[in-house]
């Protein structure tokens, strides 16, 4: 089973076309949607929870067809929108349980549940305070509690980290992960910053213009390289010498070394070097493809 | 000794999924229904949010028992107040409790944005629409059918006959049902309009006042020049006479204001006014929510 399918989705707002021919399948799991603002994120997620008719093409979501079967859908799927949707004056129980009911949970239910997820998200106490008095990172776990009440099959995050600071984000992204490995609910989440959702997530779509612009799985964006980052305690200057020496290739950048590993081998020869000249190794590890990596080759292809 | 056991500890049993029943979406409407409709007394809501509710009710009951205890006390053989004209004389706190609920019923998912998550539940605009829309109605049906019944509860306490009172009563409560949904469908399209705390409150009690305002002075105009058939029209001009007009021309009770509509074909214009006024609003709600999605 597909998680999410298009074939050929294109949505056009007049002239403006918001998502063009985009053909893509999204497997299980955590899934990073990704494009600079205005990219169609959002009109995508709107399309895929059945809201707004797509001009030309098909997506299936969960298997669901997003045209003829929305409301079965929406009943599996959760959403968190990335503006402030929450009322002032109610408190977070409140608004959680009556948010289960409206995804057609007994009341019971919807009570049981609300206390379960907003002990998940991290609201304690303060769930009983209205809302209005919440700090955006607690705001932001209401917006997420609600998408998940119901335990769907697949939620929709749009944006979750917005307006979150650096310890917000961690702790976002964090039960974002949580939620695709403990709570077991596939998630696709948007966002316009890469490097904080190749820490999270499985598979990474990318869009520019309402187009696909990669679809990959994260795990092979960041492969290793073949090459080790050395980092020593002393005078880098002289390793690099003694290290070429030995005829293996070193670039230095600063105080790091960049060094092509041509076997295991090389591993023991830097060892037994920096041993002998008595330097503290600080850091020796393979080097990774980073995310952004994908942005700078497609640019590099888009000039050529 | 063996260990102490703590009492009452938390433990963390993970996540649970749910496989209880995920009822449809007729099951979501009725429960949207039931909500509007106790958040229109403020119920399920803050303290402060009660208070102004039941005092309207309290101000709309109080006449009818008024009435109620002096029939009895000195013996009348009818009602000093008709049933079909309560509504009516009573029409200022109706309108004050129409205008404090709109906003609040309406208006409120829309200045903080909660709509988009009911839309991304099974429910559909339209349904969303018709669980507000209807829960508004109910709580105007509850404020203006709880004071007729203990009218006639006063009157059958006061030993006048039941086949005196009854027919009036069921006229009065068809009349109920009417003002409830006209009143209902311009209270929250007008406070839809105003999704700004507070404008919608005094929008939607402006314009049922001035409504009644003008519907009264065109009508005092119309009685100068001695023009009955005008005079009888200016009922259309605000919603209480309107509903009053199809009470008396369709359920055959005394008009409470003037003559009512003037003839047949007044009162068809009356009624089909009745049913365009309830049917565009519904459209029109339905409309404001499809702008409110994006």
């Amino acid at each position: 089973m597909s998680l999410i399918r298009t074939d050929g989705l294109t949505k056009r707002f007049g002239p403006v076309t918001a998502v063009e021919e985009l053909t893509v399948e999204v497997a299980a799991g955590v899934t990073g949607l990704v494009g600079a603002n205005g990219a169609g994120k959002s009109t995508l997620l709107k399309i895929l929870l059945g809201l707004l008719p797509a001009t030309e093409g098909s997506a299936s979501v969960l298997d669901l067809d997003v045209a003829r079967e929305g409301p079965a859908i929406r009943e599996r799927v959760g959403y968190m929108p990335e503006h402030d949707c929450l009322p002032p004056d109610v408190s977070a129980t409140e608004f959680v349980v009556h948010m289960a009911r409206m995804s057609g949970l007994p009341a019971t239910s919807a009570r049981e549940r609300a206390a379960d997820i907003l002990r998940h998200v991290g609201l304690y106490e303060e769930r009983y305070r209205p809302m209005g008095g919440y700090s955006t990172g607690m705001r932001q776990r209401v917006k997420l509690a609600q998408a998940l009440v119901h335990d769907p099959g697949l939620a929709l995050l749009d944006e979750p980290t917005n307006g979150l600071d650096p310890a917000g984000r961690d702790d976002m992204l964090e039960l974002i992960r949580r939620i695709g490995t403990e709570f077991g609910i596939s998630v696709v989440v948007t966002s316009h910053l890469l490097g904080e959702l190749e820490r999270v997530c499985d598979g990474i779509v990318v869009i520019d213009g309402g187009r696909l612009l990669q679809h990959t799985t994260t795990a092979s964006v960041t492969a290793e390289t073949a090459l080790l980052r050395i980092e020593v305690d002393g005078d880098p200057a002289v390793l690099t010498t003694r290290l070429t020496e030995t005829g293996i290739v070193v670039r230095r950048d600063g105080a790091l070394l960049h060094v092509d590993v041509a076997d295991d081998t090389t591993y023991d020869v830097v060892r037994d070097v920096v041993a002998d000249l008595g330097l503290g190794l600080v850091r020796m590890e393979r080097e990774r493809h980073r995310m952004t990596e994908i942005f700078t080759d497609e640019a590099k292809g888009a000039h050529v | 000794m063996s260990e102490a056991t703590p009492t009452g500890a938390i433990h963390d049993i993970g996540y649970r999924h749910y496989d209880g029943p995920r009822l449809g979406a007729s099951y979501i409407r009725r429960s949207l229904f039931l909500e509007t409709l106790r958040g229109a007394f403020g119920l399920g809501r803050s303290g402060r949010s009660k208070i102004m509710p039941f005092l309207l009710l309290s101000l709309m009951v109080l006449p009818a028992v008024v009435v109620g205890i002096v029939t009895g006390y000195f013996g009348f053989d009818e009602l000093p107040m008709g049933y079909t004209e309560y509504v009516v004389n009573m029409q200022v706190a109706v309108t004050v409790f129409l205008g404090a609920q709109a906003p609040a019923v309406m208006s409120r998912d829309l200045r903080f944005r909660v709509a988009p998550l009911y839309f991304s539940r099974p429910l559909s605009r339209q349904q969303y629409v018709q669980a507000k829309y209807g829960g508004m109605a109910a709580a105007l049906l509850i404020l203006t059918g709880l004071p007729l019944t203990l009218l006639l509860a006063g009157a059958l306490l006061a030993e006048l006959p039941l086949g005196d009172q009854l027919p009036d009563y069921l006229r009065s409560m068809g009349g109920a049902v009417l003002y409830a949904l006209v009143l209902a469908g311009v209270g929250l399209v007008v406070a839809a309009m105003t999704p700004r705390r507070g404008v919608g409150v005094a929008a939607v009690v402006g314009v049922l006042l001035v409504l009644s305002g003008l519907q009264g002075a065109v009508r005092a105009m119309a009685g100068e020049f001695g023009n009955d058939t005008f005079s009888g029209y200016t009922g259309l001009l605000s919603p209480y006479t309107l509903v009053d007009g199809v009470v008396a021309g369709v359920l055959g009770a005394d008009s409470s204001v003037g003559d009512g509509p003037p003839g047949a074909l007044g009162v068809v214009v009356f009624a089909v006014v009745v049913i365009l006024l309830v049917v565009g609003s519904y459209a029109a709600l339905v409309a404001r929510y499809r702008k409110a999605l994006s």
